[in-house]
């Protein structure tokens, strides 16, 4: 199956790591990536807080282009791109003029646009999953983080319960990870004070990581690059402020996947986190299942 | 050609705003059939009626059109004027110049406009109209009330004390409904169970109330005065005239099911009354949980029965009755806060409703009125109360406010302080609605003697934290985010329609909201009517409404109903469909298709073939006057009488006139 791809900024850059697993993930599950041609930056938060018609036709280009390229569904594994492609398709839909001159507003709305989990859970499947899973995780203790942008607003993100969502869990259970129970999925991480407020940042994610590590988590799954951002950088500063070692390697859920499929760990990026995710991946953590052979 | 009256109202400034009400008057003057036309501030007033009696005996007018509101308002107390001057009352019209233009409109020019083009329609339409006359038709002087809550033990009572009988039907095992659940009730404080199961003893034992409880109404048709009822009585598997109401079949029967009543925080068995003063005092057997109806093995109640009673062949009852009036006191369902997944959504066995506070407190509940932690049965130390839960929340609930909760989250706040005084009890709220008698000074109480702290503001979700529930909120007066590390949750979850409501309405012929509420015929002036003669509304059924609201809405309806009785007949509809047997080609669409079984085939002689031939007949007492069947006729052999053909093709040219 073929999807349109778009990066966003971040997968060219600070998450190159999500980009790596991301595609490498989803070829191992028979998922051809497109990555669209010529697409723009989708406005990130400066665009919609200026202009709504600015930010609609930045990230609606994007969708345009895809049609024009013949890609009916686009995969944005950041959860801020995801969320603006998908207001401005419904935009779109809804009549919104705001797309340059002589590209179809109507095909760019009827692009679907998938968030990682998305895909992951409902185009490759739990079938899938668990079918192509070769390396048992099952050390593996991940605290599924959603962070804001995920799953909200709900009109917008039309994806899992906006308040309690599972399907993160769902893909690392089907792929032998032992995700924990936990309440702190959708705390706020801080997002873009990282720079302006770091001392915000700091007091939100000291209280996210410990609560994830009191309830028994080795390791967070996050499929945000800002939220993996905010939770690995400012991990140093939020263990000194709740005075414990949180060691918490902050990985994107496709990383988790991709350990699972059995996909060389420095592929996937692992070895280009703050917190040292190296060490996951030893034998204590991940074991050849009996009978299977190891992939990658 | 008929003499045609215009009457144009202003409504005070309701249509005069919009609409030019002179310049209406002065061309509908000019209309055709027109002899006389003016216009005033209040045409429903005293004057205003009788401007329009004097008109008709100076200018010698034989039909009448008034522009002013909707018919359902005032069309009646037009046709009355119009009958006391003389005329009949079905050569008049009423063109709706202010519910369908000045109240949906603004340009003042285009409304006026519109308007006149109304006022012509009406004109024409009256013009043809031909007077028609009411029968008498006998009616039956016996109500059933649908629903055995508070609303419907109220009305049946009052019914029945004025000397007519009363069917009272309730779905569960006994009456009572939701009251019966309450410990206190707000703002005396008065056990309910003292008050109600009093009322609940007397609606058994009075002469002229027959209690069916287990049974629902399955089929309603006819009409006001006249309905015809099809009951399901349910098999109770209990000889009701057996059973003595000892309760060793409860005590003995060996499958445990969560109870409904104590909203799923205790247990019942399969055969079972909800609560042990339940009337009638005679247990059911739930088949879909019993043994015996589930593996045919077991029949321990059966053995251990002293009297006999259990029958488990007995089958479900069909009861066919008739009824002048019918009462809906169906009362509500409540928010279900699964929904709140911030909450828990149900997850935390610490996080409760506040129905399930009431059976926590109510000493005949599944603590004997100990409030502890369903957790660890442990008693609370913290509470917190969330107001709001689905209420005034379009997000994840309903736009409109619950109206009882402020008042019963004050009740249940006092009631921790009184059993656990040295409890700490924290009430988030959006806005305090205490509009009531003695409401505000009840909510005082809890906020400045007993020390309950109110917070304004939402909560944004609850965790566990350790042993205790994390609930994190706003105190927006304060301008800060607050945390309570709390023992206990209890939700002010909000009052909503019922599941079933949409069967309901369509079983009855009735209208609901939005929201699956029962629509008054007016808001204001008739609040225990249906705009279906001879249905009366009362309690929840309607908006959430406290006790006190429902049983004055039940003494209303039950009013209502014994104004009704108090005739000897009542006179049909004139506005029915007639049918020309000469053209009926004796199809039967229409037997089809009509909504009140008005109609049936009939065989005639043909006058010019002198053969037998089937035909429509519509049975004029019954038809009530909807239209579908004319509609439906392809071969034009029915009218509506005061809707015909020809007055609505006169009203259609008078509008394509320019």
């Amino acid at each position: 199956m073929k999807l349109g791809y778009y990066p966003g900024c971040s997968l060219h850059a600070t998450a190159k790591e999500f980009d790596l697993s991301t595609r490498a993930v989803c070829e191992a599950l028979g998922l051809e990536l497109v990555e669209i041609e010529d697409w723009n930056c989708r406005g990130a938060t400066a665009a919609h807080a200026l202009s709504d018609e600015l930010a609609v036709g930045l990230a609606g280009r994007n969708l345009a282009l895809a049609a024009q390229q013949g890609l009916e569904a686009l995969l944005a594994p950041c959860a801020a791109c995801f969320g603006r492609l998908k207001y401005a398709a419904k935009a779109l839909a809804a009549g919104a003029e705001a797309l340059p001159h002589g590209l179809d507003s109507q095909a760019a709305a009827r692009v679907k646009v998938h968030n990682i989990l998305d895909v992951l859970l409902n185009v490759a499947g739990v079938e899938r999953l668990k079918e192509r899973a070769s390396k048992p995780i099952s050390g593996l203790r991940p605290a599924a983080y959603y962070g804001c942008l995920l799953v909200r607003p709900p009109d917008v993100a039309e994806f899992d319960d906006p308040e309690n969502p599972t399907s993160m869990e769902q893909i690392l259970s089907a792929v032998g990870a032992e995700p924990v129970e936990w309440h702190h999925k959708v705390e706020c991480c801080g997002a873009s004070l990282a720079v302006t407020n770091t001392p915000s940042v700091v007091r939100l994610v000291a209280e996210i990581l410990a609560h994830a590590k009191s309830a028994g988590a080795n390791c967070v799954a996050v499929a945000c690059p800002l939220c993996q951002t905010n939770l690995d950088t400012r991990q140093a500063a939020a263990g000194r402020r709740v005075e414990e070692r949180l060691e918490l390697p902050i990985l994107y859920i496709s990383e988790l996947v991709g350990l699972a499929l059995g996909i060389d760990p420095v592929n996937l990026g692992l070895a280009r986190h703050i917190v040292d995710a190296m060490p996951l991946t030893r034998t204590a953590f991940i074991q050849p299942r009996e009978g299977a052979t190891a992939g990658g | 050609m008929r003499r045609v009256g215009v009457f144009v109202c202003w409504c005070g400034s309701n249509i005069a705003k919009t609409v030019d009400v002179e310049k209406v008057t002065a061309e509908a003057a000019k209309l055709p059939g027109v002899v006389y036309a003016t216009d005033y501030r209040y045409m429903c007033s005293e004057p205003g009626q009788k401007m329009i009696w004097e008109a008709i005996a100076e200018h010698n007018l034989d039909a009448v059109v008034v522009a002013s509101c909707s018919p359902t308002l005032h069309e009646s107390t037009f046709q009355r004027c119009i009958a006391d001057a003389g005329l009949n009352p079905y050569v008049f019209q009423m063109a709706n110049i202010r519910e369908q233009c000045s109240w949906v409109h603004s340009d003042r020019e285009l409304a006026t406009a519109k308007a006149l083009d109304q006022t012509a329609m009406a004109v024409s339409v009256a013009s043809k109209g031909k007077p028609l006359s009411r029968a008498q038709v006998p009616l039956t002087k016996r109500a059933l009330v649908i629903g055995g809550g508070i609303a419907g033990i109220q009305a049946a009572l009052d019914i029945a004390d004025a000397g007519y009988p009363v069917a009272l039907v309730e779905r569960q095992p006994s009456i009572g409904g939701r009251m019966a659940q309450f410990d206190k009730t707000f703002p005396t404080m008065d056990c309910s169970a003292c008050i109600l199961t009093p009322k609940m003893v007397d609606a058994a034992k009075h002469p002229n109330i027959t209690l069916l409880t287990w049974s629902e109404v399955e089929n309603v048709s006819g009409y006001v005065g006249n309905f015809e009822v099809t009951i399901r009585k349910r098999a109770r598997s209990v000889d009701m005239r057996k059973c003595t109401g000892c309760g060793v079949c409860e005590e003995k029967c060996p499958s445990k099911v969560p109870s409904e009543f104590d909203a799923g925080l205790g247990t019942r068995k399969a055969i079972f009354r909800p609560f042990p003063q339940a009337v009638p005092n005679v247990p059911v057997i739930d088949r879909d949980n019993c043994r015996w109806f589930k593996t045919g093995k077991c029949g321990v109640c059966a053995k251990v029965c002293p009297a006999e009673a259990v029958d488990y062949d007995q089958g479900d009852e069909l009861l066919k009755e008739e009824f002048g009036a019918i009462v809906v006191a169906t009362g509500c369902d409540l928010y279900d806060p699964a929904r709140m997944t911030e909450y828990g959504g149900g997850r935390f066995a610490d996080v409760i409703t506040g129905e399930q506070f009431e059976r926590l407190v109510n000493v005949g509940g599944p603590t004997e009125g100990h409030i502890v932690r369903p957790s660890n049965h442990e008693e609370p130390k913290t509470v917190v109360f969330i107001q709001c839960v689905g209420s005034r929340d379009d997000t994840k609930g309903f736009p409109y406010c619950s109206k009882v909760c402020c008042m019963y989250t004050a009740k249940h706040a006092t009631l921790v302080k009184e059993k656990i005084p040295d409890a700490e009890v924290y009430v988030f709220y959006v806005d305090i609605r205490a509009a009531g008698k003695n409401y505000e000074e009840f909510v005082r109480r809890a906020q400045e003697e007993l020390g309950v702290k109110y917070l304004r503001g939402r909560v944004s979700r609850i965790y566990p934290e350790g042993d205790k529930l994390r609930v994190k909120g706003a105190d927006s007066l304060a301008g800060v985010a607050v945390e309570v590390d709390a023992d206990l949750v209890v939700l002010a979850t909000a009052l909503r329609a019922r599941d079933d409501v949409a069967e309901v309405a369509r079983m009855l012929s009735i209208q609901t909201d939005q929201y699956g509420f029962f629509t008054e015929a007016h808001p204001k002036l008739r609040p225990v009517e249906n705009i279906f003669a001879g249905i009366y509304l009362a309690g929840a059924c309607v908006y959430p409404r406290d006790i006190p609201d429902t049983v004055a809405a039940a003494s209303g309806a039950a009013a209502k109903t014994c104004v009704l009785f108090s005739r000897d007949s009542i006179l049909s509809e004139p506005m029915i469909a007639e049918i020309n047997p000469d053209r009926c080609s004796g199809c039967l669409t229409c037997k089809e298709i009509c909504p009140f079984d008005a109609i049936e085939a009939e065989v005639m002689v043909d006058r010019m073939t002198r053969e037998e031939r089937t035909v429509a007949k519509i049975n004029e007492a019954v038809c009530q006057g909807c239209g579908g069947c004319v509609a439906a006729c392809r071969s034009a052999a029915l009218n509506l009488r005061g809707f015909a053909d020809e007055q609505v093709l006169a009203g259609m040219e008078a509008l394509c006139r320019e």
